[in-house]
């Protein structure tokens, strides 16, 4: 055996160095290979550079105006003369859409998933999938109009005080946004559940609903609950649908019928405005970006691992 | 017992209903807004529409500065994020080796996948726009969208770089090839169709992108097209956005008319993605 390495090597030892075109062919690919190796770099470059960034200017603010401000007040005003910058209105604004999101995309994500993965035969399931994604491809820009234009006019008529900027309906319409998210992931889950737990409910006299909603639903539970992190996730960095419909107007409050203004739509909002770099208003869309940034890491992670967990299970 | 078992049967029959619905009922959502656009917006559009600059009259505006400006940063996302992105995919694919670094990169680029978009404007405004002086340029805003569609497009490549066989490198290396030349002769090749694809879809998402740029500063009021790589830009995403922002209905029907050519815009190149890869997907096989 040690032969054979011996002979691979040889050609290499033969070689005198330098000016074969061997030689030069293998400089080319090592400077190719190292290229390469640069654009994997830019990617963790990238993370480095949005790290940077939040953090410089997050820390110039805080290191004006204190945590304190930050965390123990409970008005956002930093546009007014008189200024307040608890951020909790705005968490609670986007916690208010991103509920009303998950309402209705958990429900539907799930049954979705379950009808492709369990109910649907082999051909319905292949068109159902990309015809799902459709929905997560549309620009979010559309579904603001969606919400702000037709859905809000049409709550109206059911929610008489609903004012013309809401949270339920900016929250809703994202909900049909996400609910592809769930729906693929779920489904990964569920096909993953090894066919021996169904076959074993079957054969203890279990018909297929039963079988789905007792055994592989419980079975799959991990994978499902990861899917869902991902999408709130998603439903807490969106931006334009909040923006647009959901209005601009931070409070605290858990009513979804009221204008409420989000962390995304508050970056929006600045961004919109002329504000010159280094005053405390331009400083405070990057603090709000990294409550944002940390948050969706957070869930992000958390579902990463809870999926990693799963897949190890079956 | 048989009215026990009747009436589960309809049980089941009902959940199996109401799954089908919970498929279908998104879908109608979707078609209802689709044609609800339509409807409104199908008045405005006209050859005009598209050649005007925008106009303090809704019936006069038009959407030609945004439709330029997505032209031009969708042509220069591309310049920037693909080179990047495929070598990335080429990297961690076929040098990765399983080695700790390579690991971390992986990890990395799915997190990156979940960074909300609007933190990757915050990104450009820090670095493209203030610390490397490009100002509020339509050269930032490609920047910040290549950035954005970067983790994608590795992704996407290093899909079509795994369905090439393993066999096929190893036939290139037992004839001699060195790794460069099984990467530029075998397994590009025949990835292509797949990295064109998914090229595309992501180069389809950033012209989508509103929120990142908004934050770069685009602008929303333009009168003229980009003349270089300096110049203030504004996008179709913005036009609209600013269009649905105004009070008066009239602006709304300018939106509406604009969601058409921006969803016209994007079903045509998935259209061309798809069919790419069905024409060089049977050219190979």
């Amino acid at each position: 055996m040690p032969a054979s390495s011996e002979i691979l090597a040889m050609p290499t030892q033969a070689q005198p160095a330098g000016h074969t075109p061997q030689a030069a062919a293998s400089r080319i690919e090592r400077v190719i290979e190292a290229l390469l190796a640069a654009c994997s770099i830019a990617t963790v470059l990238t993370t480095a550079g949005i790290l940077l960034v939040l953090a410089v200017e997050t820390w110039s603010f805080l290191r004006e105006v204190g945590i304190g401000k930050l965390l123990f007040d409970t008005e956002w005003t930093p546009l007014f003369a008189q200024k307040h910058f608890g951020i909790w209105p705005l968490v609670a604004g986007t916690c208010l859409t991103s509920l009303c999101a998950i309402a209705v995309a958990l429900p539907l994500g799930v049954l979705s998933a379950i009808f492709m993965s369990e109910l649907a035969s082999p051909r319905l399931r292949k068109w159902c999938k990309p015809l799902l994604e459709i929905l997560a491809g549309v620009p979010t820009i559309v579904y603001g109009y969606f919400a702000l234009v037709v859905v809000t006019p049409i709550l109206q008529r059911m929610i008489p005080d609903l004012a013309g900027f809401n949270a339920l309906s900016a929250g809703l319409v994202m909900g049909i946004m996400i609910t592809p998210i769930i729906a693929s992931l779920a489904e990964d889950a569920l096909h993953a559940v090894p066919k021996g737990l169904r076959e074993a409910a079957y054969a203890l006299g279990a018909s297929k609903v039963p079988t789905i909603l007792r055994v592989v639903v419980p079975a799959a539970m991990g994978g499902i609950a990861a899917s869902v992190i991902i999408a709130v996730s998603r439903a807490v960095g969106e931006t334009m649908i909040v923006a647009i419909a959901a209005g601009q107007q931070p409070r605290l409050t858990l009513d979804p019928r009221v204008p409420i203004e989000t962390m995304t739509a508050y970056i929006v909002q600045v961004s919109m405005g002329d504000t010159p770099a280094g005053t405390l208003e331009y400083r405070t869309i990057f603090v709000v970006g990294s409550a944002l940034f940390l948050l969706t890491l957070a869930m992000n992670v958390t579902s990463y691992k809870l999926a990693k967990r799963f897949r190890r299970a079956t | 017992m048989s009215g026990d078992q009747a009436r589960s049967h309809t049980g089941e029959r009902l959940f199996v209903l109401l799954a089908a619905l919970a498929v279908a009922l998104p879908l109608l959502v979707l078609l209802f807004l689709v044609l609800a656009v339509g409807h409104e917006g199908a008045g405005r559009l006209s050859f005009d529409f598209l050649t005007s600059y925008p106009s303090r009259h809704a019936e006069r505006a038009g959407i030609l500065p945004g439709l330029v400006g997505s032209l031009w940063l969708m042509v220069l996302t591309a310049v920037i994020a693909l080179p990047l992105g495929v070598g990335a995919a080429i990297h961690l694919e076929e040098y990765g080796r399983r080695s700790r670094l390579s690991r971390f990169i992986e990890v990395n680029i799915a997190n990156l996948a979940g960074v909300p978009s609007i933190v990757y404007g915050l990104l450009g405004l820090g670095l493209f726009v203030r610390t490397l002086h490009m100002g509020r340029s339509v050269l930032a805003g490609a920047c910040t969208l290549a950035l954005l569609v970067l983790p994608m497009v590795v992704l996407v490549s290093r899909e079509a770089l795994r369905t090439v066989p393993l066999s096929l490198r190893e036939a290139a290396y037992a004839l001699g090839a060195t790794r460069l030349q099984t990467i530029r002769h075998v397994v590009l090749p025949m990835a292509y169709p797949g990295i064109l694809t998914g090229a595309i879809l992501a180069l389809a998402r950033a012209i989508g992108e509103t929120a990142p740029l908004v934050v770069v500063g685009a602008l929303t009021y333009v009168t003229f097209v980009p003349d270089g790589l300096d110049a203030p830009f504004t996008a179709l995403p913005i036009q609209i956005f600013n269009w649905v922002s105004r009070p008066q209905s009239a602006f709304v029907v300018d939106a509406a008319a604009g969601i058409v050519v921006l969803l016209v815009t994007m079903l045509l190149l998935n259209g061309v993605a798809i069919y790419l890869r069905n024409r060089l997907q049977k050219k190979i096989s």
